[in-house]
């Protein structure tokens, strides 16, 4: 091989990068919405689409910052990159926490719902059995005999 | 090739978008919706993207983070509605 023709396939190189990058983004966006359609309950529809779709979205503005190849394309690309991996779980936990206390049907070959009973159905605080709480510790360093366990 | 590919992904998208759109029809309950719709904005910042490389025009990279920011917004007060004594499912 030439150095010419390793030049070539240098400059050519962001362009396969980005267009590899936009297609494996377009797809998993649309194993998200696949995801969507065809999983059986709320909490499984959101596994498919907030991981799925924040990967496909997360890809997608890395192949514009690969494509412009410019600083400022760039930061705001990852900007967006980086805002999409910080909000979307955090909207998922939100958005299935109030699924779960509004009472959301499961799927009906659930085996078991491992929260039922460790929260309180009114408040939405964590409300474990007495024993799993931390006991408070006394000055001496001995945790008192509260009766509770 | 940078065109073709460009249109492949618009393409696939549109597809992701339909699919998306279906379920947001079905439901069946709010929660479920509301899920869709977030996903909705994140195939439209997805589309934002593949568009200014179709363009070339690197300023609706600033469309896309705006989108991405109320999205975040919309989807955390939905559920803090639906906690706080919104529309409920189990009675």
């Amino acid at each position: 091989m030439t150095i010419e023709t390793l030049d070539t396939w240098l400059a050519a190189a962001p362009a396969w990068i980005a267009a590899g990058l936009l297609l494996t983004g377009a797809l998993f966006m649309l194993l998200a919405g696949l995801g969507a359609l065809r999983m059986p309950d709320l909490l499984m529809r959101m596994h498919a689409t907030t991981k799925a779709g924040a990967l496909g979205s997360g890809l997608i503005m890395i192949a514009v910052a690969v494509h412009f190849g410019e600083t400022g394309v760039t930061a705001r690309a990852l900007a967006a990159t980086l805002f999409i991996m910080l909000t979307s779980p955090v909207a998922a936990h939100v958005l299935a926490r109030a699924g779960y206390f509004t009472g959301v049907p499961m799927w009906s070959k659930i085996v078991r719902d491992e929260l039922k009973g460790k929260y309180d159905e009114d408040t939405h605080t964590l409300a474990s059995p007495q024993r799993y709480r931390q006991k408070p510790v006394t000055d001496d360093g001995k945790t008192p005999d509260d009766g509770a366990g | 090739m940078m065109e073709v590919v460009v249109w492949i992904s618009f393409i696939i998208l549109c597809l992701a978008l339909v699919v998306t759109f279906i379920r947001l029809v079905l439901g069946p309950t709010l929660p479920d919706r509301v899920v869709m719709l977030e996903l909705m904005a994140l195939l439209t910042m997805a589309f934002i993207g593949v568009y200014t490389i179709k363009s070339g025009h690197s300023a609706f990279l600033d469309v896309a983070l705006v989108l991405a920011l109320t999205a975040f917004l919309a989807a955390v007060g939905f559920a803090r509605y639906l906690e706080k004594g919104g529309h409920r499912d189990d009675d």
